[in-house]
Formats: C-alpha cells, structure tokens, sequence
C-alpha cells in the first residue's frame, strides 16, 4: 500500500518536470513530435528503473556512513557518502550505453530520430535527480526505490507526451513571433504545471 | 589589447548567444532554485566556476582523449569538482547548501556544461576555453539573478530576505502574489524574458 501510495504521488505530484524542472533539456527540445517523445519517454523510464535500484544497493551497502560494517570492524566507520555523486553517474552512464545499444539493435528508426539525445541521456539531470531523491528519502528497500523509479519514469513520459500532442496542434495557431517555438513551449510547460497542481493533496 | 576574437568568445553568451535564452541549455536549476535571490546567486556563481575550470582541463587534455569515452572522462572530471563545490559550500554556507538541496550535484548533468565542453573545450586552447567558460557562466547567472530578483519581490515582497515592499503599501491592500513562488511562475518568467529578448532581437526568431 505503502508502495502504490508512492507510485501515484511520484507520477502526479512530485512530477519530475512540473514539480522539480528535471530533465528540462530533453524534455524541451525532443518535444515537437508525438512519436520521438514516446521514444525518448519510454528510455528514460527504464533508465531509472534499471538505476535506481542499483544506485540504492550502492548507496546502503558502499557509500552511506557505516555501511562498509559488513566487510568487518575496521570499516565500520567509513564514510563514502562523498563520493555518492560520482558513483552515481558512472552507474547511468554505462547504463545509458547498454540501453543505447539495445535500442540501436532493436529499433533501427527510433535510434535515428532520437539521435543526439539518447547518449545524453546519460546527462538528463531526471535519471541523476532521481538518485539523489532517493538518497535524500532514505528508502527501506530496494524495491520502494525501483517503485519510486517507475512512478517518476512515467510522470516524465506523461508530461513529455502531452506537451509533444499539444506542439503538433500549435503548429496551427497563430503564436507571436518573438514567443514562437521556445518561448511558448515555456508558457504552456507552466500552464501544464499548474494544471498538475490540483492534484496536491491525493493520498491514497 | 584584447583581440576581437576573445572578446568575441566573453561577451557572445550574454546576450547574442546567451546559454538558457538562445541555447537553451541548463534548464533544470534556471527554474528550480530561483524561488529567492539568495541560492540563484550562488548557484550562479558555483556554476561558473565549475564551468570554467572544467573548460580549462579539458581543454588541456583534450588531445590525449579517445574520442569514444570522451564523455566519460568529461563526466568524472565535472563530478570531482562538484564535489568540491559541494563540500566547500556545506562548509561554509550550510543554510544556502540545504536550499540547495540536490541541485548543486545536478550542476553535473547541466546540459551547460556538456554543451560548451563538448562545442568548445574539445577544440580550443585552455585560455579561450577559460574565458568560453566564464563568459557561459556569467551568461548563466544573469538569467538566474533577473528570474530570481522577480520571483522574491512579488512572490515574497523581500529582496535578499530583506523587507523592500514598504509596509504601508500593505496597508492598502497590496498583496504578495503567492503564486510567483510556486514553480509554474518560474516557468513563464523565463519566457517573459525570452519574450522580450526575442523581440529586440529579431534575428533569433524562429519562424
């Protein structure tokens, strides 16, 4: 119950782009068609649900304070937490190649239109976010972090998906010049933000 | 005298090629961490120093790089010197450090960052890519500080934490606009300015 409770409050509430702005860049500039966004959506999705429960065991059994206890009394004392930062990044980033090449094998036509983006996945500050989140939450298993992991995947997924169908009608209004393409992007990802807003205060 | 090219290379980012407005790079923390003044400033400033001596090392080693875990190498040497911005900051500015939170260990997956190592470290030598960076940086922080110098006063009617709205106005009915601290706000700010850039810039408008 616990978990359902965090999976509904990461996807709506502590959405990673309306509530915290990660993944911005991404989100911003693969956003004009309906078909990458999902693309891209679905990679960043199983990104955080194949790193965060690696980044968790990382972070209880290497890096918090104390957590070394299990290789014997003299490590009992270790801190590594400062180096949780760059512990986590070299996890997604090869985590990133891995997907990277599934997606090259699997889906030759998703890999051209994703292009650029989908090494720099590896850089969307939502994958690293999420593992900081979870190092800020202190989950109590493994699992909490991989629920955690998908509910904010698919928040992502849902707000990318949405501000791309809302692009593609755009591309019919009659926007002013100085606010084309970025700039009303800006407004309606604020609007869509305030919109999610009433969703504050679901529990479950 | 400053060759054309180097002032060329400080002064673009701040208006001409601005790295949030006209890149539109480094999103994420423009937006999250200027509900106040404060944290923006530092960020800013954490930001471009990260920036620039990250341009500095790479630039140095950039011809001893395999191009093929060159993203790798560029990752680790940005991490290790946010880390030391991480703990230099939890030393002795804690209370801003905790605003914070976990954007500073973002400062490592802002697209800023990458873009410029990538666009401009790898290709020039380390003084330019010392100016690039701090130009970049400074381009940055110009955004944080107007986004977050709005956001303060009709948000919270304080600048700096400082009470700047006189009471009296309060006295007649003024209201702060809760709104403004809320994160859509930061969100539309940012495209009033982008607004406003654009359209004295009109070679910038896409069509």
């Amino acid at each position: 119950m616990e978990e359902l409770n965090l999976f509904i409050r990461s996807i709506f509430i502590d959405n990673m782009i309306f509530a915290y702005f990660l993944g911005m860049c991404s989100f911003l500039a693969v956003s004009k068609n309906v078909k990458t966004a999902l693309g891209l959506g679905v990679a960043v999705t199983f990104m955080l649900v194949v790193s965060l429960p690696i980044n968790y065991m990382l972070n209880t059994y290497v890096l918090q304070p104390g957590a070394l206890a299990w290789l014997g009394e003299d490590f009992a004392n270790v801190d590594l937490s400062f180096l949780a930062l760059i512990m986590f990044i070299a996890v997604i980033a090869s985590m990133t190649q891995l997907v990277e090449m599934a997606v090259e094998k699997f889906s030759p036509s998703l890999y051209a239109s994703l292009g650029i983006f989908l090494p720099l996945i590896a850089v969307n500050c939502a994958i690293l976010g999420a593992s900081l989140f979870m190092q800020q939450k202190d989950f109590g298993s493994a699992l909490t972090a991989t629920v955690y992991g998908a509910g904010s995947g698919i928040g992502w997924l849902i707000a990318i998906v949405g501000i791309a169908a809302i692009r593609e009608k755009l591309a019919y209004s009659n926007v002013p010049k100085p606010l084309r393409g970025i700039g009303i992007t800006f407004i309606l990802t604020g609007l869509m933000g305030i919109a999610f807003m009433s969703f504050l205060g679901i529990k479950l | 005298m400053v060759s054309k090219k180097i002032s060329e290379v400080f002064f673009n980012p701040f208006s001409k090629n601005n790295p949030v407005i006209v890149q539109v790079l480094g999103i994420c923390s423009v937006l999250a961490v200027t509900a106040k003044l404060e944290p923006a400033i530092v960020m800013g400033i954490s930001v471009t120093a990260v920036l620039a001596f990250a341009n500095v090392i790479i630039s140095l080693i950039r011809n001893t790089i395999p191009t093929n875990i060159r993203i790798i190498v560029q990752l680790v040497v940005v991490a290790a010197l946010v880390i030391i911005v991480d703990q230099v900051l939890k030393a002795y500015n804690y209370e801003v450090s905790k605003a914070l939170s976990v954007f500073i260990g973002l400062i490592i997956t802002n697209c800023i960052l990458m873009g410029r190592l990538e666009a401009f470290a790898l290709s020039n030598g380390p003084w330019d890519s010392f100016l690039d960076g701090v130009g970049n940086g400074l381009g940055y922080a110009i955004i944080l500080v107007i986004v977050g110098f709005f956001r303060e006063l009709l948000g919270s009617g304080t600048l700096f934490g400082f009470q700047v709205i006189p009471q009296a106005f309060y006295d007649l009915g003024y209201q702060n606009n809760g709104l403004m601290i809320l994160p859509p706000m930061a969100l539309i700010t940012v495209a009033c300015i982008i607004w406003v850039h654009r359209s004295r810039n009109k070679d910038l408008q896409e069509k």
